[in-house]
Parts: structure tokens; C-alpha cells; sequence
């Protein structure tokens, strides 16, 4: 085990303890999504393949495969703060974390570090399982890692905000169902946005989500919607727009120190 | 001089238009253990939050072992244990985990985890240490909650309400825990509604009401100032009205008199032959911290 220093000791076990909590309920918070994704992708490709036509020489199955990846990744990765964030304060915990000298930079680091693990995780998870059955290829591995990281670190940051923001998980639930699905579900993850009438493609556009699932999927087949430069320049802005708001929020203590 | 432990300066904290605190003034030295008494809604938990730092103050400041909790946060939260009044705790993890990641996020590592076990042991959690948070009975949860806030071994102790509904054994385990912390040095800040509590344990003791300290002294000297003795007698009849003014407390045919000094009682008995109302018993009885709080605070008011 390697030995950390005293200085780092606090964001260190904030971000092994946010680990260590979904960990602990695997089932729920790896497993689970896994399944999900693989029964999308039995359902959508049993009924779309070879109906469906995307890129030239990507099948279908193959094509769905980054897009359900990297929907489960954001997913999760907004799931891990958000409702570790929520049950804290819902349940009252939530002051054993703001009884510490941790600063507000190193609490937001630790959360989101934990939920790019979990974001990582069950994008892994899932890949490792779909390669058995489909023939997908991997053109730019680094445009992948670039878009599962950024991918993960905006929805973490924003189920940071999520988390602070909502006071019951009610209004969570609102949040993930009003927001988080819509802007997934809409973002081409079961489609190339080639495929939608003009006026759809253009307010796809204004949808960050698509971005992010563009440019993950240029890494595996070297083919995308718009310039995998462009999705990671817009996915980086949102990123910088978040982490300050997220910052912005919990220095001044907003709903968290009164 | 030593830094006090504590040191409040013109705090005020509003919520809107409720004035929760008016402007307190409090210096607690280090090594004190110290009582924080008032009714609900006096402003003790409000206090206790602003030294944590859960809450901002609308005006004034405080230092705990000399850092500003604002602008020093680090430093002052590092001296700084606190339990909180409600019971609170994290379903994920069990005893020793939970202790130890509230050592780690102050920064202590292994090197913490032999006080961490003789936390565990003083409270009576060994045979827990390995139990799930959620699986615990409420009096486990609650030592596990104390636990928590002298994982990081902080110098300032401070407890909110640490007995309230806990039994007896859990509370002789706790005050002997705790008077040995504070001979090791360590300043323990209390607030209790079992004015025992304070007057058996603490050297000084502050009373708020309605957002403001209204006595500050040591328990010795409250005691003194604010209260003699109090004479119970048990009568054949009822109480002479002359003797109404000195009426504490009455019921049925028992009367509690208070006496400013002893020679209140020849006079009380006095007035008893005159009336030719009998005496079956009769007890002198020192005035504790109940008295002092009610004739400070007000009758009707819980500690």
C-alpha cells in the first residue's frame, strides 16, 4: 500500500470513502447499469440492425455500442455525487464532512474524483462485456480517454450542483428525469443526428450530451457527426462552466453552511 | 498567557428577521470545562455551529485555539471536535471504518489508529467496532457519534446535548471518559438539559436566554449569589399567607420555601407556631443549578 502524506491525507480519504460507498452497493451502482445497457442494445439491435443505416461500413450494433457507453458513463458519473450529496444531507451526514479542514477545491476533487471512477467503471464494464458478441474496432484510443474523462467530470460536476442544489430527492429525481434523460436520450446516442430533418439536427446542436457522444464515438470508428475538435472544445467549455458555478457555490456555503 | 481555547467577539447571527444571536461576548480558556446552559431556542446550538463553522455570523467573530473559523478555517476546524445534537450517521460504512475516515479527513493516517481503538474502547463500542452504523441501537449510535468527534483528538471539545434520552451507564461511561480528557488538558464545552450534569462537572458555566449570555460565572459562585437553601416542610394544615412571598414550590400539604440566609428559617418557623400549623417534617436543602437557572432564566424554561 502506498503511503500518502499528511497534507493529502483528507482529500484522499473523502475520495476513498466516496469510492468505498458505491462500491459497497455494486449491484446498484455497477451492475445494474451494465445490464441495462447490454438489454438496450439487445433490443435496439435485434429490431434496428440492418434498418438502421449510420456511417458507411459501421453496422449498427457496433455504432450503438460507444453511444450506450458513454450514456451509462454519464449517467453514473452525475448518479455518484448527486445522490451521495443528497443522502447526506437528507440523513444529516453530511456534517462530518463539513466539520472537516477539508477546503471546498479538495471536497469537490474528492467527489469528483470518485465519480469518474464509477463513470469509468461501468463504461468499462460494459465494453468488456459487448466485445464478446460484436466486432468493435478502437481507431483513436486517445480521443476515447479524452471523452470518457470529460464526459464523466462534467455530469460528476453537475450532479455536484445537482446535490447542493435540491433539498429533497424529489427534487433530484426531478433534476435526473427532467434534465439528465432528455438531454441524453436526445443527444444521438441511438442515432446519427445525419439522420434527423434539419431543424432537429440544428437544436441537437445546442445539446452538450451530443458532444460528448460524438466525439467518444470518433475514437472508436474515426468517423463523427461534427470535428471531434470542435465536440472536445464545446464539452471543455461546459466543463470550465461548471466547475466554477460548483465552485462558485461552495465557497460561499450556498445551501450547505447557512 | 495561554490563547483561550475559545474566544467570541460581538457574534450576531440573524435568520431574516429572527435575531437568533444579539451580540455575545465568551472567552473560554484552554483546560476549562465548561457548561453552556439555556432554554430551546436560546442560541446554544447556534453558537456551537458558528465556532464549527456550519453557520456564517451577521456580525462579530471567533477564534478556537487562536484561528479565525472564517478566515483560518483550516486551522481552527483542526482544534476543534464537535458532536452534534442529532443523531446522525452513515449507513455505508461501520464503527472503526467511519472513526477512521474522521481521523483521515484531518489529515491523521495509521499512525492515528491506536487512539482510535482506545476511543472505541473508553465508549464501550469494541464489540461494535466491526457493526454497521445503521444496525446500531440508538445509545450505540449516539457513543458513535462522540466518537466521531474525538477521532482527530482535538483539543476543544465541545458536546451538544451528548446525554440527551442516553441511560445511566452510558452517561457514567461518558463523563469518566470525558474529566479524564479534560485532566489531560483538553477543553470540554457542554451544553446539557440535566443541570446536574453541569453543576456536578463543570467549573464554569454561561446561561443565554433569547440570544444573549445572561449570567457568566463560576458554578461555585452562581450557587452562592443566586441562591441560599431551601427549607421543605411537610405541614398539618396549610401555609401561613405571611409565609407566601418565600413559596417556591407547594403541593398537597409539602411546601418549599427559599431562604435567602438561614436565619429565614427561625422566622418561617415562627410564623408557623403563631398560625399554630403543625410540622410533620422538615429538610434543609442545598440550592443546586436548577435554582440558579430559574431565577435567571425564568420559570417555565427547560435547560
Amino acid at each position: 500500500m502506498f503511503k500518502v502524506s499528511a497534507q493529502y491525507r483528507g482529500i484522499w480519504t473523502l475520495f476513498k470513502k466516496e469510492v468505498l460507498r458505491f462500491w459497497r452497493v455494486s449491484f446498484q451502482t455497477l451492475a445494474s447499469p451494465v445490464l441495462t445497457a447490454l438489454l438496450y442494445l439487445l433490443i435496439f439491435s435485434h429490431v434496428l440492425e440492418g434498418r438502421v443505416h449510420v456511417y458507411e461500413d459501421v453496422p449498427y450494433t457496433a455504432f450503438l455500442i460507444p453511444g450506450l457507453m458513454m450514456m451509462s458513463m454519464l449517467q453514473n458519473a452525475f448518479a455518484n455525487t448527486s445522490s451521495s450529496l443528497i443522502q447526506s444531507k437528507v440523513m444529516g451526514n453530511l456534517v462530518f464532512i463539513l466539520l472537516t479542514p477539508l477546503s471546498y477545491l479538495q471536497l469537490f476533487v474528492a467527489f469528483l474524483g470518485a465519480s469518474i471512477i464509477r463513470g469509468l467503471a461501468v463504461g468499462l464494464a460494459i465494453y468488456m462485456v459487448s466485445v464478446w458478441f460484436v466486432d468493435l474496432p478502437i481507431v483513436h484510443v486517445g480521443w476515447i480517454l479524452v471523452f470518457a474523462l470529460a464526459g464523466c467530470a462534467l455530469l460528476g460536476t453537475f450532479g455536484v450542483i445537482a446535490g447542493i442544489w435540491a433539498e429533497k430527492f424529489d427534487q433530484m429525481a426531478a433534476f435526473q428525469n427532467f434534465v439528465i434523460m432528455p438531454l441524453t436520450f436526445l443527444s444521438g446516442v441511438f442515432y446519427s443526428i445525419h439522420s434527423l430533418p434539419s431543424f432537429w439536427q440544428a437544436v441537437s446542436k445546442f445539446n452538450p450530451f451530443f458532444y460528448m457522444i460524438d466525439g467518444f464515438r470518433y475514437g472508436f470508428f474515426g468517423k463523427s457527426d461534427v470535428s471531434p475538435w470542435l465536440s472536445l472544445v464545446v464539452v471543455i467549455a461546459f466543463l470550465a462552466l461548471l466547475t466554477w458555478l460548483t465552485l462558485k457555490m461552495l465557497k460561499s456555503g450556498y445551501k450547505l453552511r447557512g | 498567557m495561554a490563547i483561550p481555547a475559545v474566544s467570541i467577539a460581538g457574534i450576531q447571527k440573524h435568520f431574516g428577521v429572527l435575531k437568533a444571536l444579539k451580540g455575545v461576548d465568551l472567552t473560554i480558556q484552554q483546560g476549562e470545562f465548561f457548561a453552556l446552559l439555556g432554554p430551546n431556542g436560546a442560541g446554544k446550538s447556534t453558537l456551537i455551529n458558528l465556532m464549527a463553522g456550519l453557520l456564517k455570523p451577521t456580525h462579530g467573530s471567533i477564534r478556537v485555539m487562536g484561528c479565525d473559523v472564517q478566515s483560518q478555517y483550516q486551522q481552527s476546524r483542526q482544534h476543534l471536535g464537535v458532536v452534534p445534537q442529532e443523531l446522525v450517521f452513515d449507513p455505508f460504512f461501520n464503527v472503526r471504518e467511519m472513526l477512521r475516515f474522521q481521523a483521515g479527513y484531518f489529515g491523521r493516517g495509521p499512525e492515528n489508529d491506536a487512539w482510535v481503538d482506545e476511543v472505541i474502547e473508553a465508549l464501550g463500542l469494541a464489540d461494535k467496532a466491526h457493526t454497521n452504523m445503521r444496525r446500531l441501537s440508538g445509545g450505540m449510535k449516539r457513543r458513535a457519534l462522540i466518537a466521531q468527534a474525538l477521532a482527530h483528538r482535538p483539543p476543544v471539545i465541545v458536546l451538544d446535548e451528548p446525554t440527551a434520552g442516553v441511560d445511566v451507564e452510558l452517561r457514567q461511561m461518558l463523563w469518566g471518559f470525558i474529566k479524564r480528557l479534560n485532566r489531560e488538558g483538553h477543553t470540554i464545552i457542554l451544553t446539557t438539559h440535566y443541570l446536574e450534569e453541569a453543576e456536578t462537572l463543570c467549573e464554569r458555566v454561561a446561561m443565554m436566554k433569547a440570544g444573549e449570555i445572561v449570567a457568566l460565572d463560576t458554578t461555585a459562585n452562581l450557587l452562592k449569589q443566586f441562591s441560599g437553601k431551601n427549607l421543605r416542610l411537610k405541614l398539618h394544615g396549610s401555609l401561613p399567607a405571611s409565609l407566601l412571598p418565600m413559596l417556591k414550590h407547594g403541593e398537597g400539604n409539602v411546601f418549599t420555601l427559599a431562604l435567602n440566609e438561614l436565619a429565614q428559617m427561625e422566622y418561617a418557623l415562627s410564623e408557623l407556631r403563631l398560625a399554630g400549623v403543625g410540622v410533620e417534617d422538615m429538610q434543609l436543602i442545598e440550592a443546586d443549578l436548577e435554582d440558579v437557572f430559574l431565577s435567571i432564566v425564568g420559570k417555565g424554561s427547560s435547560a
